[in-house]
């Protein structure tokens, strides 16, 4: 009979495995969290499209909204504002931020710790800080005012600057990341063979920082495009498309038009998101497991150019962040300069706005708690577990879109969903779950990558080696995944934690009065002409956001000291 | 004949277009331990997989110890399964990995602690147990994963590549450890690996695999001395092959050359190759008339230690030149150098006829 079968092998009908209730288990959350995606992800953005289609009163009208838009001159000036100061932002972020990595990477300068810490404060401000911060300096009242010759920093000169500002550590980090991959005996090959400096520069290091470069362009050039704090502080009269948004959606209450603006806004966000993907992978293919770091030698004129460059660089970043704590406290800029605590106590305590700090600070715990378990429980189900091949598809292509997505565009998509009336989660709408949700989704694909990225450093073969010994694959998930991942769950978590508390374009859509958030609040207090007020609130913001990294930092040094006998690397091969 | 602890019957895998298992048929005796050979990409791999419940094979049926495995999960079949990678739980302690399946089946915490002294023992490592994998070498780390996979006295043991990330030495080692202790607990075992010598050394029987078929199954001296097809007598050890056309009265043709067959059963003007081992092929000086003797002329020598390859040309046309292992003395006595008159003899047993 045996032989039979392997001899003449009968048609017979595909063998179909019987699922354990834990296989079925994992599966049923997969599927959750893909329904999860696209209820949150994909249901918001689709309505933007419907809506780009419709009328008013909800009739299908086809491109002809596109149309208008486009035969309204002041509205297609946005685009080309829009385009040319991201190229513009783009265009001066991204060499500074190479020569900043350069320096960090390739000199023996001093203090080199110190100057990334202060190149990656950006981050923990809201983007409107920087706006503050040049109408501070350079504002009909600044102190530098005379600098920009009779310019008005009120327009797109304020918007660059303050855009550069907010990109730069942004574009440092992928940088810094690309020059970090680069492969030690490149250069000791290159110097076997008497290369001079200048030709290893062009032929290995900015081949090897290549991607990266296109990357970290791709990512400042839709950060700037996207951003509507900026332009809306500091913006004049200029207009850009994402205040085109704000404006149509809040100030008209034309939705179908916002809607339109949206696409428009979406396309070349989507395009550099394209771009930046392809080069990612290409980055990450680069990175052998067997390159040897570069050891940079001392070389005294090089290291003390690069120093000098780099004390410039964060002179200026900690100037602009200095400015704003600055005004917060002292009494009125730049007449009574001395020091004060009315801005936080009268501007903030007193009329109340304080209590948009404390939501913001809910609200970013709340996105960092429960962000992180379904962002790394999700990212778990996606990499570890067996079955429904076509799910998994699904959410690894629903994971990747957010980063395309400008928060604006997602925000209306929020509004349009879920303020619908036939909608059964309406409920959601001006809650504070609704901004941990869009916040999650927003920074969803950032803390996924992470995600990702520390469970394929897990071996494949733990969860095969737990069904062989009878285990459950959630008490594994539990004793070992969970905390050999630990180092990569508590970034996400800060990750999600920071951008909470700074993030403005989707949430300013959404948010109710009893919800208002810290970022919210600092746009409507400058617009109530409170900029004392609005610096408070965003020093506060600052100071939140680095009490939460400090505690990170020594919190993962704990950690990894408590764990060290097992996080070694292995003493034998 | 008893019935076999495993019985494959008729397994195919497909993944996408390409065609890994072509129908795979076999059965292994309890207590056996069998080897799956062949090269990367002959579906060994996908077949252990397949037995262990990882993939699921598109048809066929797998029968363990008298049950219908076919369609259950991972979970549900019995066995333990050891790693190329060791997948030992990093942040968990020698001991905490080796009780890993035991805690879950909640047995008393005494009798875990006593099992895991025992398989600690067993495995040579009674004082490691505080340890992490990390502190441990490569082949230490393999024998913890195989006493993690024995822990719950599985009826079947997996070995899917476990010598393939050690140095050589360990190698050698913990094959030898790997095979003692699977005597003497007797379970029953399949080992997937490349690596020719392993195989030959550890099995009971040995599966040869080539793209997704069976070649052959045999005992290892049965798939080196009687290989069944050309791939099993070319992949397991090197061989000399001869193409010949038969003749009448069991002689054969090579070239211009005839050669005494040991058979005489094949059809005369058949075309056939003839596979020869190296060391079989004998070398002597004084012309000595065994049959199938010829002169040669030594063409090249190549020193590997214990052995000398030596390369030598016919001095018939039209034969092609053939390989022999020679040993180091012999070499020194017959003073062997590129030019040096030899004579070999073909012995006709050791000619192994495939078509």
């Amino acid at each position: 009979m045996a032989t039979a079968a392997a001899t003449l092998p009968p048609p017979l009908p595909a063998v179909r495995r019987v699922h354990h209730w834990q296989e079925r288990l994992a599966q049923g959350l997969l599927v959750a969290c893909c329904a999860a995606l696209i209820l949150f992800l994909f249901a918001p953005l689709f309505m933007i499209l419907v809506k780009s289609v419709q009328d008013k009163d909800g009739a299908f009208v086809g491109l002809l909204q596109f149309q208008q838009y486009f035969e309204t001159p002041a509205l297609r000036q946005s685009i080309v504002n829009t385009l040319w100061i991201a190229t513009a932002v783009t265009g001066v972020t991204v060499p500074l931020a190479f020569m900043y990595a350069y320096a960090l990477t390739r000199s023996c300068m001093p203090w080199r710790g110190f100057f990334r810490v202060i190149a990656l404060t950006p981050i923990l401000a809201p983007s409107l800080l920087s706006a503050i911060s040049f109408i501070q300096w350079f504002g009909t009242q600044g102190l530098l005012k005379g600098l920009l010759g009779g310019a008005s920093i009120y327009g797109p000169i304020g918007i660059i600057l303050s855009s550069i500002y907010a990109t730069f550590p942004h574009a440092l980090m992928i940088v810094l990341t690309a020059l970090l991959l680069s492969d030690g005996r490149l250069y000791e090959a290159a110097e076997s063979l008497r290369t001079p400096t200048w030709r290893k520069f062009f032929t290995i290091t900015l081949p090897g920082a290549k991607y990266g470069l296109v990357s970290a362009a791709m990512v400042v050039f839709s950060y700037t495009v996207s951003d509507f704090g900026i332009p809306k502080v500091i913006g004049g009269n200029f207009s850009v498309l994402a205040l085109d948004i704000f404006k149509q959606v809040i100030g008209q209450q034309n939705f179908n038009k916002g809607a339109v603006v949206s696409l428009i806004l979406l396309a070349p966000v989507f395009v550099a998101f394209v771009v930046d993907w392809i080069m990612q992978g290409r980055l990450q293919s680069q990175f052998s497991s067997r390159a040897v770091p570069y050891a940079p030698k001392p070389k005294r004129w090089f290291d003390g150019a690069m120093l000098a460059f780099c004390v410039v660089v964060a002179l200026l970043l900690l100037a602009v962040l200095g400015m704003a704590v600055y005004t917060s406290f002292i009494k009125l800029w730049p007449y009574d300069l001395h020091f004060s605590l009315r801005h936080y106590t009268f501007g903030l305590i007193d009329a109340g706005v304080i209590v948009s700090f404390w939501n913001s600070v809910k609200m970013a715990a709340a996105t960092a708690v429960f962000g992180t378990m379904f962002i790394f429980g999700g990212a778990y189900l996606l990499e570890k577990t067996t079955g429904m091949n076509g799910v998994r598809k699904l959410i690894r292509l629903l994971a990747a879109i957010p980063m395309g997505v400008p928060g604006m565009v997602l925000g209306l998509g929020y509004i349009l969903f879920f303020n619908h009336p036939d909608n059964p989660l309406n409920g959601l709408y001006h809650t504070l779950t609704i901004l941990v949700l869009s916040t999650v989704v927003h920074y969803y694909t950032s803390s996924h990558l992470t995600a990702v990225t520390a469970l394929k450093a897990l071996d494949n073969e733990f969860e095969a080696v737990s069904a062989s010994l009878k285990v459950p694959f959630y008490k594994t998930f539990f004793r070992v995944t969970v905390p050999v991942c630990l180092p990569a769950i508590l970034d996400i978590g800060r990750y999600l934690f920071v951008n909470a508390m700074v993030t403005i374009s989707a949430v300013v859509f959404l948010y109710a009065p009893q919800t208002q958030l810290a970022s919210v609040a600092i746009l409507n207090l400058d617009d109530a002409g409170e900029i004392g007020a609005a610096a408070a609130m965003a020093t506060l913001i600052v100071a939140a956001s680095s009490l939460v990294c400090v505690v990170y930092a020594g919190v993962t040094r704990l950690l990894l000291t408590r764990t060290q006998a097992w996080r070694k690397p292995s003493a034998a091969g | 004949m008893n019935t076999p602890y495993l019985q494959l019957n008729g397994i195919r895998k497909s993944f996408g277009r390409f065609e890994a298992l072509k129908g795979i048929a076999l059965e292994v005796a309890r207590g056996e331990l069998m080897v799956f050979l062949g090269p990367s990409g002959c579906g060994k791999t996908t077949l252990l997989r397949i037995v262990a419940g990882l993939e699921t094979q598109d048809a066929g049926t797998i029968v363990q110890d008298g049950r219908d495995i076919s369609r259950l999960p991972a979970v549900d079949r019995d066995y333990g399964i050891v790693f190329q990678s060791y997948a030992l739980f990093p942040n968990l302690t020698i001991d905490s990995n080796v009780a890993y399946g035991l805690v879950n089946r909640r047995d008393r915490r005494e009798s875990i602690k006593g099992r895991v002294r025992e398989l600690l023992t067993l495995i040579g490592l009674p004082d490691s147990g505080l340890k992490y994998p990390s502190q441990l070498s490569g082949g230490q780390q393999q024998r913890i994963a195989l006493a993690r996979a024995l822990a719950p006295a599985p009826g079947l043991l997996l070995l899917d590549e476990p010598l393939s990330a050690l140095d050589a030495l360990e190698r050698v080692r913990l094959r030898g450890e790997i095979r003692a202790l699977q005597q003497r607990l007797g379970v029953t075992t399949i080992m997937v690996t490349h690596d020719q010598e392993e195989a030959l050394s550890m099995a009971d029987r040995i599966v040869v695999m080539n793209q997704g078929r069976i070649e052959q199954i045999g005992t290892p001296r049965e798939i080196y001395e009687l290989p069944t097809t050309p791939f099993t007598a070319d992949f397991v050890g090197k061989v000399n092959v001869l193409p010949a056309i038969v003749e009448q009265g069991g002689v054969c043709r090579v070239g211009t050359m005839s050669l005494v067959l040991g058979r005489s059963d094949l059809i005369s003007g058949t075309a056939v190759k003839l596979y020869l081992r190296p060391e079989d092929i004998a070398l002597s000086m004084n012309g000595a008339k065994a049959t199938n003797t010829l002169p040669a002329t030594v063409a090249k020598v190549e020193f590997l230690g214990a052995f000398c390859m030596v390369g030598v040309a016919l001095d018939t046309p039209g034969v092609p030149p053939l390989v022999l292992n020679v040993p180091r003395h012999a070499v020194a006595e017959a003073q062997l150098r590129p030019g040096t008159a030899v004579s070999v003899c073909l012995p006709p047993a050791a000619l192994r006829i495939l078509s």
